[in-house]
């Protein structure tokens, strides 16, 4: 626990999805007091690997606490990188090598710890030239099905791009910058027929209410058209002496 | 005034969307080939004369009347596939056809005139073993049909149950066959392997048992393989391991209890070794009793002609080498057809008579074998009294490939039929070669050609080619003036593989179909005719199909070639087979040996110095071999190995993970997902198509500004069901992973749904099908993915570097019926609106616009979705029958559909497999670059012939005016 006081992690927190619950603690303070009361969580190593060679050699990043329930959440505590690792990290960006992470299985839903962890582990990567040039800034996602099963974890860095500029600064590799995330499955929508079978009553209520729009063009203007017709008989009946006045002329 | 253009903008819309064709346009631009599949059981319709009909019974459930002379279908019947549908037993009386249909559940009979079904009977189901025909004083009333435990007779003219018996001991006795010799008694045969046979004669009147009696048989197991019955009701047996020949006579006054043993020897005959002999009689009437005469196979190409006579056995006759032997009757004679090789690529049928095994005289028939095909395997012999009373015949011919080839005196074909089409399995459309002239054109002013001349030889060159082209006009020029001074119905454009060539807009295309026979075809996209055909010999009955382009026909003088992979689904091992999509004939070039099981193969857009793509091939140690593999291709995949991503799925462990390339073609993983099997499993993996083209980036939105779509490449839907199949708890999953860094984009679960779950998966969406277990309907759901209103890199997608999620629109659709399959078009530059192409069980093609679903159909229309062009949201999608692509013809059993982009930007060409195959063309947003059939070429020349003498005049008018006003 003392660890998890040293480093110092600023909180970033915005609501994407609904399922979606960041949580980054850097100073062992929980989030959600309702939740404290009921279940402590539980933790998981998360291990990270980068070497030159590119042959996984994974080695204890942090500790990721993972607290189960309806809506499960995780927070992370992680150390800050040694001089050692800094300069290897640098390295393995130059010769473009990969930066990976791995998490084990783990059943969030399970009550007892033999239940919780399963056999063999999550793996994700990024370039390693990214995560430097991002000056260990990342976003991790932790992906869950509908049960509770951790399935997937991702990793990108924000800025993603491998520009190749260089960083000086061997503080701005200490320390890392982690966006956390668990997600679980979105429920995808049915048809809207609720909806839809409210709006078209809504419209037929409409018509039904003002009977005017719904007579027809004829029932509407049958006047004008019968004036127009009568019009049109008077003139035609009106013609025929004319015309046959000019003709004799 | 808006609000009219509007209106009328949404009028073309939806007039854009109705899409049908023309009375007069049917079959001009379609066609559709029906098949029954491989045949199981035939019998030639002999009871009129003159009868043209072949009854087929098949393995895919499809009862049939092919017209003997010309092999077209009189009529078909299409059964339920599967089990259920199977059928079991073809029975042929006068103008009826029995038919014994799912493991003895219905027992049918059809009119075979005119295909109509005369009664149909449902049976206890399950277990049948045999069915026959039964008569009494030569006339057949009933049909008899043996199951496991139960035997019953039913009534020839209408179906119905004259009685039914348990059959004694049925728990430890096996009842394989049923037996009736029209004296008024049904034997059925029993065997309790290795020890002895039961035999029980039933009365066909009441059905009670006339006898019963068990005969020592120790060395038999299997009636139905090794037994047959001959003459007056001896039923005959072969045993292999003595060897010799076993007879017993049913004839109820007999009460022995051994059979008779006759060695081979006694005969001088010889089995040859690790051969189970086989015997074949025959029973032209099911009111008589069966010949005397049967057949025995000692070998796979010897059978022997023997006679049972008064307890005695002759030879009538030795044939060897033989293939096939078969009896057929006609009137009073009965004959025994033999077909024997001559050479290797051919073979000869002859007749003898069955009662002398004398040779009959000018009946031999040469069948000469197709040697893309495969090895005959039956024979159907259709005798018929000449007027001097001599016997002719024609005959039909199975082949392995599943063909028939119906076959006349002397050799003579009628008619073939490729029944393996009717289970096509995958499918490419390639091309057509340029003509000799296109070909010569571009060869000349390749770019090797330019380099290696001087200015003088390349103004000679194109001087020549100019030549070559005008001399190719004029000789076009001149066939049409020969073709138009003849009638029109001699006239003949007959497509050969001489005469093919691309045609203006490239809508004549090769269709490569691999069909689950190992049989590949080469079929002309405009007519259909098969232009080539190649039968695989050692292809696996489990083989899992990939057929890939390597090299297309853009690359002359290069030869077109396609790879197909086989593999054994079991061992997993892999062969590749490389051939020439247009001619079919087997490259020259030699594919790896692989001897290691492939897990996944991939075609790279990287190519080799003679264009070939690379195709990359990972076996199960996760090592990459590379075909071609010559050292310019090693040279670039090592160039760019860091950038050779792929992924594999192993979906009984539910897991998915990725690999990278490494300069030595070994791999490193580098990202793994892994999805319970507890909960879910994977039921498909959906890629894009990589042939596809997306022209617009983004959407435009009511605001004029743009809602840019995310195009990832590398994205890959994956479909999951639950394992829990209760309908509350049931669902299906959604996983949106991309292919690359294993990042999964977008998790969706549809709750209370359950599979088949058909799913397309193109551009920037994914359209999924599902069955609602809460509504019982099917629904359609679809799924677009957005970037957002600005682009992270415009110039560039990489998987690497795009670390903001998509946003993702959902919505889902009620669809009133099941489908079958699903498929989006495909057009050249990705223009043209999308379809989705839904192959239903009914047989209909619909052509949904894509339009219909998408998920920003507003539920209230507002303004700006109005100035969108977006139809309101209605829960329900329509079935207009106008949506049809393939009006009346129905496609039975689709189960998949083909699209390929023409060359016209409009026309996408479409082919839908199954039992049926149906091609045609489509035009998704009408065809904008095309002139109509109908149109007034006339009007506008002479229009513009007018114009044109009015500007000369007026322009001389005006002139003369001028110079008058002039002189004023």
């Amino acid at each position: 626990m003392a660890r998890v006081v040293q480093s110092k992690v600023a909180v970033v927190s915005t609501v994407f999805f609904v399922c979606l619950h960041f949580a980054c603690c850097n100073n062992g303070r929980r989030v959600g007091d309702a939740l404290e009361t009921e279940f402590s969580g539980f933790s998981v190593p998360l291990e990270h690997s980068f070497e030159v060679d590119d042959v996984a050699k994974f080695q204890v990043r942090g500790a990721l606490l993972l607290k189960p329930g309806r809506e499960p959440s995780v927070s992370l505590s992680q150390n800050p990188l040694s001089d050692e690792d800094r300069t290897k990290l640098k390295e393995v960006a130059a010769v473009d090598g990969l930066y990976r992470i791995r998490v084990p299985r783990v059943f969030l839903q399970a009550d007892r710890q033999t239940e919780r962890q399963m056999e063999g582990y999550l793996t994700a990567f990024v370039r390693a030239c990214a995560m430097v040039e991002s000056h260990l800034s990342d976003v991790i996602a932790l992906h869950t099905d509908v049960s509770g099963y951790l399935i997937g974890v991702s990793i990108v860095t924000l800025p993603g791009a491998c520009r190749g500029t260089e960083v000086e600064d061997e503080v701005d590799l200490e320390i890392f910058n982690t966006t956390l995330s668990i997600m679980a499955p979105v429920n995808a929508p049915g048809p809207e027929t609720a909806f839809f079978l409210e709006r078209m009553e809504q419209e037929s209520e409409k018509k039904g209410k003002n009977p005017q729009e719904q007579k027809s063009f004829i029932a509407k203007y049958w006047y004008l058209i019968l004036g127009g017709a009568i019009f049109l008989m008077v003139t035609n009946s009106a013609q025929p002496p004319a015309g046959g006045g000019r003709e004799q002329s | 005034m808006a609000k009219l253009i509007l209106l009328w903008l949404k009028c073309i819309i939806l007039y854009n969307a109705v899409d049908a064709v023309f009375e007069d346009q049917v079959g001009k631009f379609d066609w559709r080939q029906q098949y029954v599949g491989k045949v199981r059981f035939s019998h030639f319709d002999t009871h009129v004369q003159s009868s043209k009909k072949v009854l087929v019974a098949t393995e895919n459930n499809v009862f049939a009347a092919l017209n003997t002379r010309t092999g077209e279908l009189f009529w078909r019947h299409v059964d339920k596939s599967g089990p259920e549908g199977n059928i079991d037993a073809l029975l042929h009386h006068g103008q009826d056809a029995i038919l014994v249909v799912g493991n003895g559940r219905l027992l049918r009979s059809w009119d075979v005139n005119v295909g109509g079904l005369n009664w149909e009977i449902v049976l206890d189901s399950g277990s049948f073993q045999k069915a026959c025909l039964v008569g009494q004083q030569g006339t057949v009333k009933h049909v008899a049909v043996l199951k496991k435990n139960i035997i019953s007779l039913h009534y020839l003219s209408n179906g119905h149950q004259k009685w039914i018996e348990n059959l004694p001991d049925s728990e430890t006795v096996d009842y394989q066959t049923v037996y009736s010799g029209g004296n008024g008694e049904v034997y059925a045969l029993g065997i309790v392997p290795h020890s002895h046979i039961v035999i029980i004669a039933y009365s066909t009147d009441d059905g009670e048992i006339i006898k019963q009696i068990s005969v020592e048989a120790p060395w038999l197991s299997n009636i139905v393989a090794s037994c047959a019955v001959i003459g007056q009701g001896v039923l005959i047996c072969v045993d292999s391991a003595t060897p010799s020949l076993y007879m017993y006579n049913l004839n109820p006054n007999m009460d022995d209890l051994q059979m008779t043993q006759i060695p081979l020897q006694s005969l001088g005959l010889e089995v040859a070794p690790d051969f189970q002999p086989v015997l074949v009689s025959h029973q032209p009437n099911s009111a008589h009793q069966p010949l005397s005469e049967f057949f025995l196979q000692l070998g796979p190409d010897n059978f022997l002609l023997l006679q049972f006579n008064n307890g005695q056995i002759v030879t009538l006759r030795d044939f060897k080498p033989a293939l096939l032997v078969s009896f057929a009757t006609t009137g009073e004679k009965t004959i025994a057809a033999v077909m024997s090789p001559k050479n290797k690529t051919a073979s000869s049928i002859n007749l003898f008579s069955a009662e002398t095994g004398r040779r009959l005289l000018d009946t031999t028939l040469i069948f000469v074998m197709d040697p893309n095909g495969g090895k005959p395997e039956k024979i159907y012999i259709q005798p018929f009294l000449k007027k001097d009373d001599s016997v002719g015949y024609r005959a039909m011919v199975q082949t392995e490939d599943h063909t028939l080839t119906f076959i006349q005196q002397p050799g003579r074909v009628m008619w073939t039929r490729e029944e393996a089409l009717s289970d096509v399995v995958t499918m490419e459309m390639v091309d057509l070669p340029l003509t000799g002239t296109q070909a010569e054109l571009e060869g000349e002013f390749g770019k090797k050609a330019a380099i290696q001349d001087g200015l003088m030889s390349m103004v000679f060159k194109r001087l020549s080619s100019q030549l070559i082209l005008l001399q190719a006009w004029i000789s076009h020029l001149w066939k049409l003036f020969y073709d138009a001074r003849k009638p029109r119905s001699q006239v003949k454009n007959e497509v050969t593989i001489e005469n093919l060539s691309r045609d203006e807009f490239n809508l004549q295309k090769m269709m490569v179909m691999v069909t689950a026979s190992g049989k590949l075809f080469g079929i002309d996209s405009k007519t259909g005719s098969i232009l080539w055909r190649h039968y695989l010999n050692d292809v696996p009955s489990n083989a899992a199909f990939k057929l890939m382009v390597q090299r297309t026909t853009a690359h002359f003088p290069h030869p077109p070639q396609c790879t197909l992979l086989i593999k054994d689904k079991d061992t997993g091992l892999t062969t590749l087979h490389v051939f020439n999509p247009i001619f079919g004939k087997k490259s020259h070039v030699t594919p790896p040996a692989l001897p290691q099981p492939i897990l996944q193969s991939l075609l790279l857009p990287l190519m080799d110095q003679d264009y070939a793509k690379v195709l990359l091939l990972v076996d199960d140690q996760y090592k990459v071999s590379a075909f071609p593999s010559t050292k310019n291709v090693l040279q670039q995949l090592q160039e760019m190995a860091s950038s050779i991503f792929f992924y594999l799925v192993d979906s009984s462990q539910g897991r998915l993970s990725g690999y990278r390339l490494r300069t030595d073609l070994s791999t490193e993983q580098i990202w793994e997902v892994v999805i319970p099997m507890e909960i879910q499993r994977i039921v498909s993996v959906k890629g894009k198509r990589p042939n596809e083209h997306v022209h617009s980036q983004g959407r435009v939105m009511g605001d004029r500004s743009v809602l840019y779509k995310y195009l990832n490449p590398n994205l890959l839907a994956v479909v999951t069901e639950s394992t829990d199949t209760h309908q509350e708890r049931s669902f299906v999953g959604i996983i949106l992973i991309d292919g690359v860094t294993g990042r999964i984009i977008h998790e969706a679960v549809q709750r209370k749904a359950r599979g088949p779950v058909h799913i397309v998966h193109s551009e920037n969406w994914v359209v999924y099908e599902y069955w609602s277990t809460k509504s019982r309907r099917n629904e359609f759901s679809v799924i677009e993915l957005y970037e957002g209103m600005e682009l992270y890199n415009s110039t560039v997608f990489s998987s690497l570097d795009r670390p903001h999620a998509p946003q993702v629109l959902q919505q889902s659709y009620i669809f009133p019926s099941a489908i079958s399959t699903m498929e989006a078009t495909l057009t050249e530059k990705g223009i043209t609106s999308r379809h989705l192409l839904i192959g239903l069980p009914s047989g209909g093609i619909l052509s949904l616009p894509k339009m219909f679903l998408d998920p920003r159909r507003p539920e209230i229309v507002s303004e700006q979705s109005r100035e969108e062009n977006l139809i309101p949201y209605a829960p329900e999608l329509m079935i207009r029958t106008e949506w049809f692509i393939n009006y009346n013809q129905s496609i039975s059993r689709v189960q998949g559909i083909h699209t390929s982009p023409s060359g016209l930007e409009s026309t996408c060409l479409v082919v839908a497999y199954g039992l049926d195959i149906y091609q045609t063309r489509v035009y998704p947003s009408k065809q904008f670059d095309v002139l109509k059939d109908d149109y007034d070429y006339m009007l506008i020349s002479s229009v513009l012939l007018a114009l044109f003498f009015a500007t000369m005049i007026s322009k001389r008018l005006a002139e003369v005016k001028l110079l008058n006003r002039a002189w004023r």
